[in-house]
């Protein structure tokens, strides 16, 4: 849920990186923070396994500039990938105003891909939204792999609804601040429409 | 959109402020900050100099999620408060009207106490503070400057 903040001029968004275990979403935040300015980030945050698998989430506040003398403000963060931490998954989705979805390109993926997707969906859904109506982009990551999916497939599994997608290698950075853009202009843009306020249900 | 916004306005700010100011003082803490449930730093008061407050709001959003998830579980409702002690720096942190969240950390020269007294007190003005801004907030013909941005203004924000 977006916060403007009519003193301090800024308002800040709330995205999600979404995505099976291992698709790469803490590698899209890492790359982000590596090139990134100092004064335009924050510090990154990191709650990892003692193997380096997210284990409640990663946090990551970027300043992305002016519009009409307010600074946008984002707060990027990723889920856990992995099933189990399903729990977990739900609390961080709480208040988003956009969801990344990172989907892992390789062929053997391709029912993770579906699960993750499937659980997003429905994990929304318990909290009111709808995927549908949520500013909403997919990465396809790992082009650079053995052993993937061509695009069309991807898509045409992932992406019925023809919401904007990017092909991407996440530690090289390919797609990586594609995807950011178009997520955060879908983002403003529904602030824009007033989406995000009027005819909303109080929150509880 | 299912997103109710949370917006602050400059009176509210500075009713919320006050209080935060005061608490400072009288609970003779160190920091003391309101965050929303969702992370977002709403104000703060105190040694703030050395904190990365971006870092605590969002670490103590996400504590405050994880045990109202273990409250759900075990059927409790959330549990409104929190005290972590440590050698040097302690930390209550207290759900507002399960809306926002008023953290105070202080050291030994206040007592617990002392703390839980003066928390008890400000929450409760906070939390009506809180309920006037969101049905403020509620009200559709609030005034949103969102509604006057062009296309063109978000793309300049990527052109650099
Ligand atoms: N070759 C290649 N490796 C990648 C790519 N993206 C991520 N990786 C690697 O895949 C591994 C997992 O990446 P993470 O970013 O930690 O995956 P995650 O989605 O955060 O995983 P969870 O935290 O478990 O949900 C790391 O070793 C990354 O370096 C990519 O595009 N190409
Ligand atoms: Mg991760």
């Amino acid at each position: 849920m977006s916060f403007i903040n009519y003193l301090s001029r800024e308002i800040n968004c709330k995205i999600v990186y979404y995505g099976p275990g291992l698709c790469g979403k803490t590698t899209n935040l890492q790359y982000i923070y590596n090139k990134t300015n100092p004064e335009a980030k924050g510090k990154m945050i990191s709650l990892a396994t003692e193997t380096e698998r997210t284990l409640f989430f990663d946090f990551l506040p970027l300043a992305l500039g002016e519009i009409r003398g307010f600074k946008t403000r984002f707060h990027l963060y990723t889920v856990p990938g992995q099933v189990f931490y399903d729990a977990s998954r739900k609390l961080i989705l709480k208040g988003v105003d956009g969801v990344v979805f990172v989907a892992d390109s390789q062929i053997a993926r391709m029912e993770a891909n579906l699960e993750s997707m499937e659980n997003l969906r429905t994990n929304l859904a318990e909290q009111g939204y709808s995927l549908d109506k949520l500013p909403y982009v997919i990465q396809y990551n790992k082009r650079d792999m053995p052993s993937i999916a061509p695009v069309e497939e991807l898509r045409s599994v992932l992406n019925p609804n023809g919401v904007p997608d990017f092909e991407a290698v996440a530690p090289t950075g390919d797609g990586v601040f594609e995807t950011l853009k178009a997520i955060a202009k879908l983002v403003l843009t529904e602030l824009k429409r007033g989406g995000a306020g009027g005819g909303a249900p109080p929150r509880r | 959109m299912t997103n109710p916004q949370m917006v602050m306005y400059e009176e509210e700010f500075n009713q919320i402020q006050a209080i935060v100011d005061r608490l400072v003082r009288e609970a003779n803490a160190q920091v003391v900050f309101i965050i929303d449930k969702n992370g977002q730093l709403i104000s703060a008061s105190g040694e703030t100099d050395q904190l990365d407050t971006t870092s605590l709001a969002s670490l103590t959003a996400g504590n405050i999620a994880a045990t109202g998830g273990i409250a759900k579980l075990l059927r409790e409702n959330e549990f409104t408060t929190q005290f972590h002690e440590g050698e040097r720096a302690n930390i209550h942190i207290q759900l507002v009207g399960n809306r926002v969240i008023l953290v105070v950390i202080f050291d030994n020269k206040t007592s617990l106490g002392l703390v839980r007294l003066r928390v008890k007190k400000a929450s409760e003005e906070l939390n009506s503070i809180f309920e006037a801004l969101l049905s403020k907030v509620q009200d559709p013909n609030h005034e949103t400057p969102f509604a006057e941005i062009t296309d063109d203004d978000i793309d300049n924000l990527f052109n650099d």
